[in-house]
């Protein structure tokens, strides 16, 4: 198989043009991420490339560091101690490197340090330009810290104290009518140059403000705000007082947020120093792998990067490439973000431990307040895989909100009358979980999951996986590395991506529908299995069960899936058809061939006995975790 | 040599703190570099515009809308001080049998009397500017002053961070009202002379407890462990992203520890014990992404001399690249959650948890002896100052 990657736009000083790509052995890549930072090492073995070593250190974004360089050098040390190859010098890292043991060829990074996204909104008045300012944030999967209107009932000291406190991570500033009396957006504007909020990503960082007000105001904006601010100008969410355009504000809020918030951390411009290549923000690198394993396997695709602070979605579907950042679902900073947005029972519904509620809000407390620490029992580890199901399927319900079919000419929910476009804001996405080829997951959580079994459970479960889906982790979090390595050098990513990155989970044979009054056991469908050996296995999928065939990674099997009715299943390709029956080749992985009868949505026991029977029964059919009682 | 890095929160004697204090617009500043200032000085004052007051006057005097020109009718003109009840304007009508009057509202300032078409007949009156002040929330001395703005405060003290925190700043004299780290501070034993102090309790606080305090006047409160039930009921809401310090509830939460029934440190239980009837200066606000900010209590010394406590802090900082052999660590995830320790083996390769998670790990011998395996990452240095 080859990979062709993709360029894809990143940020910082772009001077890479010094690298002599020819003569390029070993390579150092690191990630810095919100949570962790990971450092990975890779040098050119005979004729191949091929990763070496992994190091792993907190992110040193706190006191009394404060300084993501220090957490990088312990990652990177770690490295060294492993290989006993010279990495570090006090100015950064060894390059070019001098001789077989220090240094090295090259070094690039990505960052995602810079965590959620907190914004403050404004609008001229609090019900009719700022809530429409505070619906795009949340729609761009921002926090809204605060909303500030001209008549939002506060003093111009009280806003700009709270501004100040606050710390906005970024600023959507809405108001007015296009071609409308601008007084007030003016006025709007020069409380935002009093307040001059101190970022929390320190001074040399420069506070991005998405204006999507009235257009004829933009220049006298630009006057007031633009040498203090990164000001990015985009259609005004109101044009008229009937009409809501919502979607170039949104976007701009995502790309703000991966190329000015997210990558940006204390020590920022010291790693700046420390690489010839520009800083590519995380998402754009995990981003590019995606696309790039789609492309080659002509798949739709859907990938997932569950961070510490962020939860990013990849959908390559029928061609298009679609990317959204939930700022704000993680598995450290976020946690509890989650469980506000979740609510602790949907967390509670995939634990199968006797555990009280208050135990559990507890641990997951905890694990935000000290967001660098990791689970060390049995009971923290499934608490944590419970919130992890959840962000992936909020986060996916918020992908799903830009991938919505196209209305007349306008891409996504352009330009709506506002009463079309909160109906629209109901309508389905073009994306159907039954006609997706491939389910790939990357992100610390899915990465380290103990077992292998454990992050395809969590895959299935976040996403409720529909049909025939194969199943791929990354094997020790190096998507990200390997997706700012191709920009530079693609030979080298695409071989390590291939041999020591990609690791085949196997694949999920999920039916679709649900049997009213849980009836399990009763049969909803069989699949025959063609092994490579020619032995022809039938299972018959009893409705509440899920179990695993085990098929190694390499070898294809041929399925053939007979749904019974009320079940679905789906004939694959650009003009997809649900059919009686159907025949697929699937992949085997390192847990293999999953039928799964649990129904879609999963049906989960309300009752909490027969749930944590039932979970524990799935558990224990996939071998994901070692025995709970 | 093996060695890693891990959090720490800041926790010292003797050091030197340092508190910017800033209005939110250009004002006045009150304090000159070089003052000693207590906790409550005011630092930087500002008048904020008085409300506006707008009254139809056309309406009142009933004039016609074409006849909207106040000019004749008005008592008072623009820039007159007025009082409220006084009469601002006044119409005579059929020889002046018919009194239409339009009185003040407010007391204030006429601003503006409008003949525009479009808000015709209407008067305004601001109110009288009001003060903002900004104190200077530690005692200490000024050394410096940022004109218009407010001025930088030093001081030298004790300093403790905590973990998580809820309300702003407050101040008052340290009452430790538990005889260990482990005692839960409960509601009946706040009693009434706790009014205006800060509470210093052991490994738990409860909702009812929460409220007792408040009840008494309770300034703040600095305790190990908090259930997050008992929290999002005591502050009606559930906490998401971790940004905190504007909640109004009466008092000031400081969690040093975590969430849950949590043994306050030890040492951090001693100092406050050290310092129990001074004056402690606190803070609950916390902001967990980056650019982390931690809540804190300052405790202001004056038996210090800052010239010697800078030298010393200079030449005790905080080691640069984390933890080695020996140094003290507490392991902060359960079990062994709060347990001391000193490091006695850093391995380099992977080793396998009892959840079978591969990670790199520290092995730390405990106070009792004991020798335990903790994955490097829950584990945080113990960061103490001389």
């Amino acid at each position: 198989m080859k990979i062709q990657t993709m360029d894809d736009k990143s940020s910082g000083n772009g001077q890479d043009s010094k690298i002599d790509l020819q003569s390029i052995d070993v390579i150092l890549v690191t990630d810095c991420g919100s949570t962790t930072s990971k450092a990975r090492f890779f040098r050119r073995v005979g004729n191949e490339y091929r990763f070496i070593a992994a190091g792993e250190a907190p992110t040193t974004v706190e006191a009394p560091f404060e300084d993501v360089t220090q957490g990088l050098r312990n990652a990177v040390r770690e490295v060294e101690e492993l290989t006993g190859h010279k990495l570090l010098s006090s100015d950064g890292i060894i390059s070019p490197r001098e001789g077989d043991n220090e240094g090295v060829d090259l070094y690039v990074t990505t960052s995602s340090a810079g965590g959620g996204l907190q914004m403050l909104v404004t609008g001229v008045v609090r019900n009719i330009t700022a809530e429409s300012a505070e619906r795009t944030a949340l729609g761009a999967g921002a926090i809204v810290i605060d909303v500030l209107a001209i008549n939002d009932g506060h003093e111009t000291w009280e806003r700009i104290e709270k501004m100040r406190f606050l710390r906005p991570d970024m600023i959507l500033f809405s108001g007015g009518t296009d071609g409308g009396n601008f007084d007030h957006v003016v006025q709007i504007a020069e409380i935002l140059r009093s307040g001059d909020p101190k970022h929390r990503l320190g001074n040399m960082y420069s506070l991005p403000i998405v204006y999507a007000g009235n257009r004829v105001a933009r220049a006298k904006v630009d006057e007031i705000l633009g040498t203090k601010y990164s000001l990015k100008f985009v259609d005004n969410i109101r044009p008229e007082p009937q009409i809501e355009n919502l979607a170039p504000a949104r976007n701009a809020i995502q790309e703000q947020f991966m190329e000015h918030v997210m990558s940006h951390a204390p020590g920022y411009d010291k790693l700046m120093k420390w690489t010839p290549v520009p800083i590519m923000p995380t998402p754009m690198g995990e981003g590019t792998m995606f696309k790039a394993f789609a492309e080659v396997n002509k798949a739709n695709l859907i990938g997932v990067g569950l961070g510490g602070a962020t939860t990013n979605i990849y959908s390559i579907y029928n061609g298009k490439f679609v990317r959204s950042v939930s700022a704000n679902y993680g598995m450290s900073y976020s946690i509890c973000n989650i469980l506000k947005e979740a609510g602790l029972k949907r967390i509670m519904r995939w634990i199968p431990l006797q555990i009280s509620e208050d135990e559990v809000l507890d641990i997951l407390r905890n694990k935000m307040i000290r967001p660098t620490t990791i689970p060390q029992t049995l009971d923290q580890l499934l608490i944590e895989h419970g919130a992890a199901r959840e962000a992936l399927r909020m986060a996916f319900q918020q992908h799903k909100s830009i991938t919505k079919p196209l209305v007349g000419d306008l891409e996504n929910f352009g330009t709506l009358r506002l009463d079309d476009s909160r109906d629209y804001e109901k309508k389905e996405s073009y994306i159907d979980l039954l006609n997706v080829d491939w389910l790939g997951g990357t992100g610390g959580l899915i990465s380290h999951a103990p077992r292998k079994a454990q992050s395809a459970l969590i895959l299935i479960d976040g996403f409720g996986v529909e049909g025939v889906t194969s199943l791929f982790q990354d094997s020790v979090f190096m998507m990200p590395h390997l997706g700012v390595l191709s920009s530079v050098h693609r030979e080298s990513a695409v071989e390590i991506f291939e041999k020591d990155c990609l690791v085949r989970l196997g694949t999920c044979i999920a039916f679709k529908g649900q049997l009213k009054d849980h009836e399990y056991g009763r049969r909803i469908g069989t699949v025959t299995l063609t092994m490579p050996d020619g032995e022809k296995i039938t299972e018959e999928a009893a409705y509440g069960t899920i179990k695993k065939i085990p098929l190694k990674e390499g070898e294809i099997a041929i399925a053939e899936i007979k749904p019974e009715q009320g079940f679905q299943i789906m004939e694959k390709g650009l003009l997809p058809k649900l059919v009686a029956s159907r025949t697929a080749n699937v992949h085997g992985g390192a847990v293999g061939i999953i039928i799964d009868a649990r129904g879609r949505p999963i049906d989960i026991p309300e009752d909490d006995d027969s749930r944590r029977e039932k979970l524990e029964e799935w558990f224990t059919a996939l071998d994901a975790y070692p025995k709970t009682s | 040599m093996a060695l890693t890095y891990t959090l720490g929160l800041k926790r010292g004697e003797s050091l030197i703190i340092r508190k910017t204090r800033r209005l939110p617009l250009p004002g006045e500043v009150l304090v000159n570099k070089g003052d000693k200032v207590s906790y409550n000085t005011e630092v930087a004052r500002l008048n904020t515009p008085g409300k506006f007051k707008i009254i139809q006057a056309s309406d009142i005097l009933e004039t016609k809308p074409d006849f909207t020109h106040l000019e004749p009718y008005m008592l008072k003109k623009v820039g007159d001080h007025v009082e409220k009840g006084e009469i601002i304007a006044q119409r005579k009508t059929l020889f002046g049998l018919l009194n239409k009057v339009c009185i003040a509202p407010t007391s204030g300032t006429i601003e503006h009397v409008s003949d525009l078409f479009y808000l015709a007949g209407q008067v305004m009156i601001r109110e009288p500017p009001i003060p903002r002040s900004v104190y200077s929330y530690i005692s200490g001395t000024v050394v410096d002053v940022i004109p218009k703005e407010g001025a930088i405060i030093e001081t030298c003290g004790a300093y403790i961070q905590g973990i998580f925190g809820v309300g702003g700043e407050q101040h008052g004299e340290i009452n430790v009202l538990v005889d260990s780290p482990d005692d839960v501070l409960t509601a009946d034993i706040i009693g009434n002379d706790c009014r205006g102090k800060i509470l210093v309790g052991g490994s738990k606080i409860d909702e009812e407890a929460l409220h007792r305090a408040v009840d008494v006047g309770v300034n703040g409160i600095v305790v190990g462990g908090i259930k997050d039930k008992d929290i999002t009921d005591f502050l009606g809401y559930e906490i998401g992203v971790a940004i905190t310090g504007q909640e109004e509830i009466g008092l000031t939460l400081i969690v040093t520890e975590g969430f849950g029934m949590m043994r306050m440190a030890n040492k951090t239980f001693q100092l406050l014990k050290r310092f129990e009837g001074k004056l402690a200066c606190i803070n609950g606000t916390t902001q967990i992404r980056a650019g982390v900010i931690r809540p804190e209590i300052i405790i202001p010394r004056e038996d210090l001399n800052p010239s010697v406590v800078k030298k010393t802090e200079k030449e005790s900082e905080v080691p640069t690249e984390g933890i080695r052999l020996g140094v003290l660590v507490r392991i902060v995830v359960p079990p062994n959650f709060g347990a001391l320790g000193k490091v006695t083996r850093i391995p380099i390769e992977l080793q396998k948890t009892e959840i079978e998670s591969e990670v790199r790990v520290l092995e730390v011998e405990l106070e009792d002896e004991r020798r335990v395996t903790v994955p490097r990452t829950n584990v945080e240095l113990i960061e103490d100052f001389s």
